[in-house]
């Protein structure tokens, strides 16, 4: 018979693993692992691949803080969230940040206690429909089916879009994109909504992508983008330069290819203080000198996370559009390094 | 004087707490009540604490603000400005719906299964035992995700309905479409309608009641009560005079005319679906969601219901069945009139069990995206507000609710057709 | 007078039966078109075969095992089978590729031969308990170390920890062993409990740490989120079925005893575990547990759920062990009585073996549906069968299966489960012949 092993394990274990009112930071470091909530899958931005290794854009975020911490893109756990345990996982200290599709909204800042960093993504929540239903506007789709992933703000959004045109539609709940993308290629739903980016990468495994179109109007503004705790700003301000780091290195040209080379100091004052050559930017933050270019020689820059994972030039095929550099026309805009 | 035999008057000592049986089992409840008390103690307080550093209180307001998401399948009118109660109201009588219809559908499918079972042609017990073990030995969740899949897949889309060159076309006389957003069937709909009567006002439990629903149930019931007692006197005069006279098409006529009359007057008629736009208009729709639901539901306990039938008809001794044989009854005169009663008896408390099991698998309601209450409730709204305590306290409390109240009838029906034994 | 004789004075010579009777023939006529009717039920059913297996077969058989996405499979069929659309054939490839993911979850590969071990130790330790008539009494000791080994197995790490908690059950022992001659038994139970609690939160760590320090016997430690698959499941059930025999045990006795209050509480777990659905305890799993317990603590989400699932299953084991317990004799409990044997003693050695013996048809049928059960901690994003069906699908490549992976979980479940179910009877057939 067994015995209550488990008990003994846990009080071995389990509870002695516990106290986590130090800072983040030490925590991590002290683990020696990065633990980062992401999706359970979605095309592009977090998915695992045959091998167990996860890959996608928000996933280049999780291992860019772990290069930055701990000097190793390997260093993370991945911990898969759904929409319903994406928080509570947060704020219960089981993971360290979460990087994972997620909307910054008012309340989720103000009201559920988080802090988002930035913003690494600008979505908006957009339609798909097949071509052949003759649909060329939202506003047409009275007494339509629509797909809608709970567990989001995407259904609000919905609601609100419907109720103020003052036309009717019929939601069907999804769990999962999969599901979703399921429901909607047999004709079980006329429409389906997410977030742009969502539907691109969605559309573009279909087998006759060319079928679908996507309509006009994005309804929603979905800043996506990773975030932490209340209350350690500290930490806060590790992810939030990190991502700053590969956002400032993309607009000054430091590449992965051409950090290291840089690293031994340029012309440009601010790339030498990016890269640690000069200045004590990575001392302040607690990390090492080198912490930024260790990202970018890891992760590469911001357009390269992106061009590897949802670029153009892979199935997903996203444009840049909003999320070019803000010198091109686009959002993506870092605080200066000074 | 005293004698040496006289027991010594043993005063109270401490230790006997714990040696004499009269006290012992005495302080064992104390302990064991204060280790309870402590344990609850030490948990609440863990959980105010925990609850303040993330600035939480426990509080249920969240109940009264607007939901803002809409729901498909619904009993009652619901807006997305109406509150979270209402959207949790909505999904329990979802919850309940579903739970009421897959019991009815699992049991008629598990006896006619069981019995079949039994059956003396070798092809279909054996399809049958192969029906059991496969339902059986693959989780529920499992089945409810591929028989939605099944639905989404096999059934034609509502635009293959559409147009000259239709790959789909409506059944049963153009009344009934099958598609993969749902069936479709023709409704009640009453061209004088008496109106209805707003209960509750306006608040979050408001419902309405329709006035010609009730008269038509009222007329019902009268003529059932009538026809009664028609029976009754059917019987006082066979009692009597030993013959019995011939009243059935009276009983049929008092139940089937009055009502037959008052539809007529209310203008009882159906109101079919129609493809009109992107859906059919009209009619009633039963989505997809609940029926994978149901139908995984139902088939899923069909497979329990039938080896719990199979065993209570295997339970009743072979000598029951010859002797209704010798008696001269024929097969399925035997089954129904002999075993199946008796059966009974055995079958009623594990078929309780499985009702209650099926109402807890309606939970996974969830994997379809039916709108439950653990989809409502547990689901947008606990994730919408961030209440997780409040919200799965009070889902929780709900399922602890339905699960006693079934647990209560049964009980009772069970203690009623209880063989009494001498 | 000629007496004549109308009495056959020798038997007719036997004959052979009539075709129609015996044979092939007779077989058919018996059993499939005894009446009309059956003949009905026959043709019918042999019909609804015949659709059956027309759909599935060439679905299942006529299909890709090689190929890297769902677009390579369907390059392939259009290739193999011009003008069959993609879905009447299958894409094996999907399952080639993520087979051993499906099992193992993300555990390490090179780590394989852990879990494999650890399943096969667990049937060596099984062994004595379900086959006790065929296996030498030695492999008790096996028994008894599995608990401990197997999650040193899994988890790896450093073998003091999982020793130290052994140590702690054996310090209870010789606590109570050696106290109860002195103050009693019940005294010396608690004692020994208590000795082995505070073993277990205070010394116990403090003496692993230490002697993992200087001594550092141990294997590759794996983290709890590397479990995945099919071994998740798996896992969860045995933990959970494992770990709720003991509290199963206790709360059957207790909704047993005269104790009012004892009672009470554990009628009151009972009912309560077994009103609420299963999901419910898992979302306290992801979301509640930790802000009920001590701020700080925090451990996986993994131990989490196998805590609420062992919660789950022990409130259904004690139903199943109260079953056991109310099917024996009354002259069992009174026969113990009657031997002067107190509460205890006559629990250990007359009516827990006793009861848990009939009870464990009963018992593996709630490991079956604990089983089924773990399917759920997938809606919590745990990635089980359906979880990892879920993240194979979000996989670019293979975005759009779902037959082919659903088919074959359900085929590992069914396989897994059946058999089990299959054991559950033989054992019933069994124990009653030992009853009648």
């Amino acid at each position: 018979m067994k015995k209550s092993i488990f008990f003994g394990t846990l009080a071995l274990s389990g509870i002695a693993a516990g106290a986590a009112a130090a800072g983040t930071l030490d925590d991590v470091k002290a683990r020696g692992k990065l633990n980062c909530g992401v999706s359970t899958g979605l095309v592009g931005f977090a998915a695992p691949d045959a091998n167990g290794n996860w890959d996608g854009f928000d996933v280049a975020v999780c291992r860019a803080v772990a290069v930055a911490t701990l000097g190793d893109a390997n260093a993370v756990e991945f911990v898969p969230t759904t929409g319903k345990t994406r928080f509570t996982a947060l704020a219960s200290g089981e993971v360290d940040m979460l990087a994972r599709n997620t909307t910054w909204t008012f309340s989720r800042d103000v009201d559920l206690k988080f802090e988002f960093v930035g913003v690494n993504y600008y979505d908006g929540q957009g339609f798909m429909v097949p071509k052949d239903l003759g649909v060329s506007s939202a506003k047409d789709l009275d007494g339509a089916t629509v797909c809608i992933q709970t567990g989001t703000t995407t259904e609000l959004n919905l609601a609100d879009f419907f109720r103020s045109n003052n036309i009717s539609y019929e939601p069907v709940p999804i769990e999962t994109n999969a599901e979703a993308q399921q429901q909607y290629l047999a004709g079980a739903c006329d429409v389906y909504t997410t977030d742009a980016s969502g539907l691109a990468a969605t559309r573009a495994t279909f087998e006759n992508p060319g079928d679908h179109v996507l309509l006009p109007e994005i309804i929603s503004k979905e800043p996506l983008g990773p975030l932490v705790r209340h209350g350690d700003s500290e930490w806060g301000d590790i992810v939030r330069w990190t991502l700053n780091a590969m956002i400032t290195a993309e607009e000054l040209g430091v590449t992965s290819a051409n950090a290291g080379e840089m690293a031994g100091g340029t012309n440009n004052p601010e790339i030498n203080r990016l890269l640690g050559s000069e200045g004590t930017l990575g001392e302040m933050l607690g990390l090492s000198a080198d912490w930024a270019k260790n990202v970018i020689m890891s992760q590469g820059n911001y357009g390269e996370v992106f061009e590897r994972n949802i670029g153009e030039n892979t199935p997903i095929g996203l444009a840049r559009g909003l999320n070019a550099q803000w010198t091109n026309g686009g959002l993506i805009y870092s605080p200066p390094f000074r | 004087m005293t004698t040496l035999t006289d027991p010594p008057k043993e005063s109270f000592r401490l230790s006997m707490l714990i040696y004499d049986t009269r006290y012992r089992s005495m302080t064992i409840q104390v302990v064991a009540m204060f280790g309870f008390m402590l344990l609850a103690a030490w948990l609440i307080n863990n959980t105010i604490t925990n609850l303040n550093a993330l600035g939480k209180p426990v509080e249920f307001g969240f109940l009264g603000e607007p939901a803002s998401y809409d729901i498909n399948q619904r009993l009652l009118d619901y807006t997305s400005r109406d509150t979270h109660l209402r959207a949790s109201l909505l999904g329990l009588l979802n919850t309940l719906v579903v739970a009421a219809l897959g019991c009815i559908t699992a049991t008629i499918l598990g006896v006619l299964i069981g019995v079949l079972r039994l059956s003396n042609n070798w092809i279909v017990a054996r399809i049958m035992t192969v029906y059991i073990e496969m339902f059986r030995n693959v989780p529920v969740l499992l089945w409810i995700v591929l028989v939605m899949a099944f639905l989404i897949e096999g059934l034609p889309a509502p635009r293959e309905f559409r147009g000259d060159d239709a790959t789909a076309s409506m059944i049963l006389n153009e009344t009934v479409a099958i598609t993969n957003r749902g069936v479709y069937v023709p409704e009640f709909l009453f061209s004088r309608p008496l109106g209805d009567i707003s209960l509750l006002g306006t608040s979050s439990l408001r419902f309405d009641v329709s006035l010609e629903l009730i008269v038509l149930v009222l007329v019902f019931a009268a003529g059932l009560y009538v026809s009664g007692r028609i029976g009754r006197y059917a019987d006082r005069t066979q009692e009597q005079t030993g013959e019995r006279p011939v009243v059935w098409y009276w009983r049929l006529a008092v139940v089937v005319i009055p009502f037959a009359i008052v539809s007529w007057m209310l203008g009882l008629h159906l109101g079919y679906p129609a493809l009109k736009g992107f859906n059919f208009q009209g009619g009633t729709h039963l989505r997809n969601s609940l029926i994978a639901l149901w139908l995984a539901l139902s088939l899923y306990t069909a497979a329990f219901i039938a080896e719990i039938v199979r065993a209570g008809i295997l339970a009743i001794s072979k000598g029951q069945t010859e002797a209704a044989g010798a008696l001269g009854l024929r097969p399925n005169r035997i089954m129904s009139l002999v075993v199946l009663p008796q059966a009974l008896r055995v079958i009623i408390p594990p078929l309780i069990s499985n009702y209650l099991n099926l109402t807890k698998n309606s939970s996974l309601a969830i994997a379809v995206g039916y709108m439950d209450i653990t989809g409502t409730l547990g689901g947008i709204t606990m994730n919408q507000t961030g209440r997780e305590l409040e919200s799965i306290l009070l889902l929780m409390a709900v399922y602890l609710t339905i699960s006693l109240s079934i647990s209560v009838v049964m009980n009772w029906y069970n203690n009623k057709v209880k063989l009494v034994e001498r | 007078m000629a007496e004549k004789s109308f009495v056959r004075m020798e038997m007719l010579p036997e004959q052979a039966p009539p075709a129609s009777s015996v044979g092939v023939i007779g077989w058919v006529r018996a059993n499939l078109f005894s009446s009309w009717f059956n003949s009905i039920l026959t043709v019918i059913s042999i019909y609804f075969i015949w659709r059956v297996l027309a759909g599935i077969l060439p679905w299942v058989f006529l299909s890709v095992w090689d190929a890297d996405s769902l677009a390579g499979c369907r390059e392939v069929i259009a290739a193999n089978w011009p003008g069959a659309e993609s879905a009447e054939h299958a894409c094996w490839a999907v399952i080639n590729e993520r087979w051993l993911q499906l099992l193992y979850g993300f555990y390490p590969p090179e780590l394989y031969w852990r879990p494999n071990l650890a399943i096969i130790l667990l049937f060596v330790a099984l062994a004595p308990v379900l086959f006790a008539d065929r296996v030498p009494r030695k492999l008790l000791y096996v028994t008894m170390v599995y608990p401990f080994l197997m999650p040193w197995l899994l988890w790896g790490g450093t073998i003091w920890g999982p020793l130290m908690a052994a140590a702690g059950f054996v310090i209870g022992f010789y606590v109570i062993k050696i106290l109860s001659d002195e103050i009693g038994a019940l005294s010396a139970m608690i004692v020994g409990v208590l000795a082995t609690v505070t073993w277990w939160l205070g010394a116990g760590p403090a003496v692993a740490d230490a002697l993992s320090g200087t001594l550092p016997i141990g294997i590759e430690a794996v983290e709890s989120r590397k479990f995945g698959g099919f071994m998740l499941s798996v896992l969860i059930g045995v933990v959970a079925i494992g770990v709720s025999l003991p509290i199963g045990i206790v709360l059957a006795l207790g909704r047993q005893s005269d104790l009012l209050i004892v009672k009470g509480i554990c009628v009151g777990f009972i009912e309560f575990i077994r009103g609420v659905p299963l999901i419910t305890l898992l979302f306290v799993a992801s979301t509640l547990l930790n802000i009920f317990l001590p701020p700080g603590t925090n451990f996986d989400i993994i131990l989490r759920v196998m805590i609420m699932v062992t919660l789950f299953a022990a409130a259904y084991m004690a139903e199943v062990i109260r079953g056991g317990l109310a099917a024996l004799p009354k002259g069992q409990y009174e026969g113990a009585d009657s031997l002067g044997l107190d509460y205890w003693q006559s629990q250990r050695l007359i009516i827990m073996p006793q009861a848990l013996k009939i009870s464990i048809p009963g018992i593996v049928s709630t490991f079956i549906g604990i089983f089924k059960d773990t399917t759920l901690v997938s809606i919590i994003g745990l990635l089980d069968p359906l979880g990892l069906a879920n993240a194979i699908r979000a996989d670019a490549a293979w975005n759009g299966v779902y037959w082919e992976l659903f088919a074959f979980i359900a085929l590992l479940f069914f396989v897994f489960c059946f058999s089990m179910s299959r054991y559950s009877m033989y054992l019933e057939r069994k124990l009653q012949t030992d009853h009648r």
